[in-house]
């Protein structure tokens, strides 16, 4: 399966700028399906950013965070060249991880 | 006999006159799709004097700064880059007989977004995108796909995209039923339906531009250059078939099954007289 993560990172000077977009359904546990049950519910509790074995940015997460979410941040340090590691974990324990490159 | 010479010649300069205006009648009547592209073009060109041609497939962005700005900044990320890949991995793969979506279209799929909806006279009839990508499956023994979900909209999604920057150049062929499918498709969307009692043009000729709630109205000029599109209000994909079929809905008429003749018609009407715009699907909508 390809990757649900799809990152890009753009280094300029003294600070990098990440832009991600996570595929994920992030189901409320409110909502329900055309038969009238609930769809359970089904999202991100944690999302982290690695860069050089250090976290630069952790996201907990609940359910009123929208589908297939969008990230944009930006952390001092970081070179062109340098990897940076993306991994979420749901609440079902499924999780994704996937390296980036600093641009 | 003075003034009978002059009541007859009277009368022939009346008959002359009246015979040059039953023509006149008579063309403006009788189908002239390119004099329709030329007065639908001119008409949002007018309207919007600040805007070139190639703007409108961008629809709402090109009518408000402040919308231009977030959807630029959106673009660099664009949210319809899952369906793209999908679409990609599901024209690529090979039917249970080998085949692939290539052999069905000219140039091996790519780079065709332009050239349809085109009339098929083997079939009599609008040949759409969405309907060769499900007669492609149909012939070879694969099932079709929901006109209106996900799957639909990554495959026409990836067809769209190689074919990024090329003009529409939908053709009218000399063929009686070719015209009375442009006219059909052109009555549709002039005629009011619905408990609101609202046409297509209502909302995408006479007020683009204008807020509709807390949405901006797009142009029916270059609307379904951007098809198909992905809506955050949707939270997902949706193919010119979901458009048309929700359109109807939000003005409260029933809505036709997707596909249906007067959808292909519409969909033939809006595409031509959007020709000579560059094809920006898949696009990103409010």
């Amino acid at each position: 399966m390809a990757s649900t993560i799809r990152v890009r990172a753009t280094s300029s000077g003294d600070t990098t700028e990440v832009q991600a977009l996570i595929q994920h359904p992030m189901d409320s546990g409110f909502v329900k399906n055309s038969a009238g049950e609930l769809i359970p519910p089904h999202f991100i509790q944690q999302l982290t950013f690695e860069h050089g074995g250090k976290p630069v940015f952790i996201a907990d997460w609940g359910p009123a965070v929208s589908k297939d979410p969008y990230v944009k941040f930006s952390f001092k340090g970081g070179k062109k060249g340098d990897d940076l590691k993306i991994s979420w974990i749901d609440n079902k324990g499924a999780s994704d991880s996937s390296t980036a490159k600093i641009q | 006999m003075r003034l009978s010479f002059r009541s007859a010649a009277m009368g022939v300069v009346l008959a002359a006159l009246t015979s040059a205006s039953v023509q006149m009648a008579h063309a403006a009547d009788s189908p002239n799709p390119p004099a329709d592209l030329k007065a639908f073009q001119k008409y949002f060109t007018d309207k919007f004097p600040k805007l070139k041609l190639k703007d409108f497939v961008n629809g709402p962005y090109s009518m408000d700064k402040g919308l231009y700005k977030q959807w630029k900044e959106k673009e660099e990320f664009p949210p319809y880059e899952f369906a793209l890949a999908a679409g990609k991995e599901m024209f690529e793969k090979p039917f249970k007989n080998g085949k692939t979506f290539a052999d069905c279209f000219p140039h091996k799929g790519i780079g065709i977004r332009q050239n349809y909806p085109y009339f098929d006279e083997k079939q009599g009839k609008v040949v759409t995108l969405e309907l060769a990508v499900n007669q492609c499956l149909e012939s070879n023994g694969e099932k079709p796909l929901s006109y209106t979900k996900d799957d639909m909209a990554s495959v026409t999604a990836y067809m769209a995209f190689t074919s990024r920057g090329k003009p529409f150049d939908i053709k009218i062929p000399k063929d009686p039923r070719a015209l009375a499918a442009y006219e059909n498709g052109k009555r549709y969307f002039y005629t009011r339906r619905g408990q609101l009692n609202f046409s297509c043009a209502t909302c995408h000729v006479q007020t683009p531009g204008n807020h509709i709630r807390a949405e901006i109205l797009a142009p029916a000029l270059g609307i379904l250059n951007a098809m198909p599109i992905y809506r955050s209000a949707w939270g997902g994909m949706g193919t010119t078939s979901r458009r048309f079929t929700t359109c109807n809905s939000q003005v409260r008429a029933v809505p036709l099954t997707p596909q249906d003749d007067e959808y292909r018609d519409l969909e033939y009407y809006l595409s031509y007289v959007s020709n000579g715009l560059p094809i920006s699907g898949p696009g990103a909508r409010p």
